[in-house]
């Protein structure tokens, strides 16, 4: 019953965010908001035993991710909330129609399961030691070539974002 | 011992997706489009990980786990470089709305 409870409030927390990340007409508020949405998924991996991938949300995301953000939004002036008009009017029932479709299609989806409906896992599937153990033995070549991916793209903002020398 | 069935993990992070991608199409901020494009990816980090919740062997729920991990990666790598892009246009222009900017259309 807890659990339920706990999720169910999560969600709300989770969905209500999201929301403000979307609807909110000020870019600062925005990337606040979604510090929150972070927060609060970090807590239902929490309490889907992926404790590892947890804490590695909260940091990878709510700490670096956030921080090149809004890094990016006072680098640039963009924090006043009228320093361009957000919404184009527009289109503004096309992606209500698109999106409403796709909520259709994946909500009416998963409603017919075929995977068992009660939780498998053991709780210590998400630690480090399973995760990093698997990792560094079956997906070392895919784990290689995300530090490749990494390096690339590293190595691309530098460049773009570097003045020219002439 | 009622635990949360997958179709309320499922339909949480359909709603999130669907917020993510209405903001992608509705706004006009690039770095707002970057942020609702970092919803989506969390809403498919969530069904990985609640998929890996049910299943049965080992090895299939130790994957979904590492799968978030390399969308952690792709994350971090597009957020570096769309950033990157996003200074260099507005150098060039002084200003990032996505409907002016049009250097690539022929």
């Amino acid at each position: 019953m807890g659990e339920r409870v706990l999720f169910f409030v999560l969600a709300i927390v989770a969905i209500l965010s999201a929301g403000g990340v979307v609807f909110s007409r000020n870019p600062v508020r925005s990337a606040l908001l979604l510090v929150l949405n972070f927060f609060t998924l970090a807590l239902i991996y929490f309490s889907l035993s992926a404790q590892f991938i947890g804490v590695l949300q909260v940091i990878v995301y709510a700490g670096a991710i956030m921080v090149l953000f809004l890094f990016v939004i006072m680098l640039l002036n963009l924090g006043s909330p009228d320093a361009m008009p957000q919404e184009r009017d527009l289109k503004r029932p096309l992606a209500y129609l698109i999106g409403f479709g796709i909520l259709a299609t994946l909500v009416s989806q998963s409603l017919a399961l075929l995977i068992p409906a009660t939780p498998q896992a053991s709780p210590d599937v998400g630690t480090a030691r399973v995760i990093g153990l698997a990792l560094f033995t079956q997906w070392a070549y895919p784990l290689l070539l995300m530090g490749v991916l990494l390096t690339v793209g590293v190595i691309g903002s530098i460049l773009l974002a570097r003045r020219r020398a002439s | 011992m009622d635990a949360v069935p997958l179709n309320a993990y499922l339909i949480l992070s359909a709603f999130l997706f669907v917020m993510g991608a209405i903001g992608v199409i509705v706004k006009r901020n690039p770095i707002v489009m970057f942020m609702c494009i970092e919803l989506m990816l969390n809403a498919v980090n969530l069904t990985f990980l609640a998929f890996a919740r049910y299943q049965t062997e080992l090895l299939t729920q130790v994957a979904g786990h590492v799968f978030v991990l390399f969308v952690f990666g792709v994350a971090a790598a597009e957020v570096a470089v769309g950033l990157g892009i996003i200074t260099v246009i507005f150098r060039l222009r002084e200003s990032i709305d996505v409907d002016e900017v049009t250097l690539l259309r022929g």
